[in-house]
């Protein structure tokens, strides 16, 4: 960090006070509702703080407070698995498909950009109405998960795309050369030097699936989603339990990012325990 | 299929190989449909078919009971003539373009920050994933957690009030336009970074110096070399906040407490009426106001180099 002979003037100080206060607008909203979610009974919406308590964290679990939590963050929590799993695997082979050029290479790409482009509400309502029309009911495992995909494909066809770009076919002629076949290429060279962007694109699935709201709207089916749950909370309930909601699981989240990113950094230190050894 | 140790196809001259290989190189040519085919079959009946039905519903009839299939043009009339319309789009644009110029000042300047003048690169991982990490959390809750800040008794007004700047709480800081545009920056902030950032770390150091070296100051690098190398990540993150404001219902609707007006929050109010064809109109109008928008921006810069 130092002796790079540049000088830190006074530009250096005044942007990092700057990054200091864009984090503190980033993360202290969400501080705040932490701390007034351990209101006492009485407490309000706001400070000050009347006594300390987890009166609102045993009252998010009692069923008849707040409609029912507990099956939508099971809900959102599976959704959110299948999600991850089919973004990984859809968007790893769609990658291996684009490293040659096949009919409608272009098409597909353009559709999977216009997928981020669309307005969630578009895609809502028109899977919404598609299911009307047909007659099929839409549920959360199913008209909902295919709303989701249309979010989170696109973002892990962009990564595995970086990835491709990066990755060095150096190694599979190596492996080929070897006498590989194209599948032990693929599981014994290429999966492994992908596997931490690969869960990288998993946290993307499950994270942006988990917290998705406006394509679930109308392609939950009669079963709520947690974020759905959520919003119907905001127009009814006027006590701190919405707080309390909102510190659980945004804890949710943070928990999976860091267990995510403790998985990376698990497999790099792995990785280059390995080729020290090698070396 | 027979695994030869010989990975020639055309190596064996017997009949049972032979077949093999026709196989594997039909399977090879055929390979990159199946591996795409997922994905595309996913595209298509989750987005293509379901945006060609809002085309098609658009020209729908429909009373307050049903939807009828028919061809006409009293949605877009209807939508197109109404004055509310067109104040709602303006609204809309509005929003849009407000966040999208605080985003980009924030956007910019957080991004410099980072990827020039963070010089140890662990740091710099670190603190971009500080930006990024909320980004993977809940956007409704975020937004409720304004709610604290911005209230009638909230810590801005009791602040306000005990600095001795103001005797009244401001009623403007909730449910009112400032909220929307702030909760917009406070969640969208994130996707103008990303893409700046990651292109600011394209550039060439060496660029940087032969500039300073040529005597030009710092403003005089940022504005001569560095803005217009960032000109790409600078437009997919305009395009990505652009087309979320544009779309939002969401924030609009919990942030204004039902007081202002956005085009996705029409449309969602529409839905909930089940009028259907007038949706599917107004949804069909901003999907070509998002294209064209989109389009522009590409026009301007050139993104092809980032992907």
């Amino acid at each position: 960090m130092t002796g790079t002979g540049t000088r830190r003037g006074l530009s250096f100080y005044l942007l990092a006070a700057f990054f200091g206060l864009f984090v503190l607008f980033l993360y202290g909203p969400i501080a705040t509702i932490t701390i007034l979610s351990f209101q006492g009974p009485e407490g309000g919406l706001t400070f000050p703080m009347n006594g300390v308590s987890i009166h609102w964290f045993r009252n998010l679990f009692e069923q008849q407070a707040v409609g029912d939590f507990g099956g939508s963050f099971r809900r959102s929590i599976a959704l959110g698995l299948t999600v991850m799993v089919l973004t990984v695997l859809f968007s790893l082979l769609a990658g291996f498909a684009f490293r040659r050029r096949f009919l409608g290479s272009g098409a597909l790409f353009y559709l999977a950009v216009a997928s981020l482009i669309v307005p969630s509400i578009l895609v809502s309502l028109g899977i919404g109405l598609l299911f009307n029309i047909l007659g099929i009911e839409p549920t959360w495992y199913g008209s909902a998960l295919g709303a989701h995909l249309t979010w989170t494909l696109p973002f892990g066809l962009l990564i595995v795309f970086a990835i491709f770009n990066r990755f060095n076919p150096a190694y599979e002629e190596a492996a080929r050369d070897l006498g590989a076949t194209p599948w032990q290429t693929v599981r014994h060279v290429v999966l492994p030097i992908l596997l931490p962007s690969l869960i990288g694109v998993g946290l993307f699935g499950f994270t942006l699936s988990y917290d998705e709201f406006a394509r679930t709207l109308m392609t939950a089916g009669s079963f709520n989603t947690l974020p759905l749950e959520i919003y119907g909370m905001t127009t009814n309930v006027t006590t701190p339990v919405l707080y309390a909601l909102g510190t659980l699981t945004t804890l949710f989240s943070f928990t999976v990012i860091g267990l995510f990113l403790a998985g990376v950094m698990i497999l790099r230190r792995r990785r280059l325990r390995r080729t020290g050894a090698a070396a | 299929m027979t695994v030869s140790a010989v990975p020639s196809e055309a190596s064996s001259a017997s009949a049972a190989p032979r077949g093999g290989g026709v196989r594997r190189s039909m399977l090879r040519r055929a390979a990159p449909y199946l591996q795409a085919g997922p994905l595309a079959l996913t595209l298509l009946v989750f987005l293509l078919i379901p945006i060609l039905t809002i085309v098609a519903v658009s020209f729908w009839d429909y009373d307050s009971i049903r939807i009828y299939p028919d061809f006409v043009l009293t949605n877009y009339e209807e939508l197109l003539t109404s004055p509310v319309t067109w104040k709602t789009y303006l609204n809309t644009v509005k929003f849009a373009a407000l966040t999208w110029g605080i985003t980009l000042v924030i956007g910019f300047t957080v991004a410099y920050f980072l990827a020039f003048h963070v010089q140890s690169t662990t740091w710099q991982m670190v603190l971009f994933l500080v930006c990024t990490i909320p980004f993977w959390t809940s956007n409704i809750i975020r937004m409720i957690s304004w709610i604290p800040f911005l209230g009638r008794n909230g810590l801005l007004n009791s602040g306000l009030i005990s600095a001795g700047l103001i005797d009244q709480p401001l009623e403007f800081l909730l449910f009112s336009d400032f909220a929307v545009v702030l909760a917009f920056v406070h969640l969208y902030a994130l996707f103008m970074v990303v893409p700046i950032f990651n292109s600011m770390m394209r550039i060439d150091r060496a660029l940087v110096e032969a500039a300073r070296d040529g005597g030009a100051s710092a403003a005089q690098v940022v504005w001569n070399v560095i803005l217009p190398l960032a000109k790409p990540g600078i437009a997919i993150g305009s395009i990505f906040v652009v087309t979320l404001v544009m779309g939002d219902f969401i924030t609009v609707r919990l942030m204004s407490g039902g007081q202002s007006a956005s085009i996705g929050l029409m449309i969602a109010n529409e839905i909930s009426l089940l009028q259907y064809p007038a949706a599917a109109a107004n949804a069909v109008v901003l999907l070509a106001v998002v294209l064209i928008m989109v389009v522009a921006m590409l026009r301007i810069v050139d993104i092809r180099k980032e992907l």
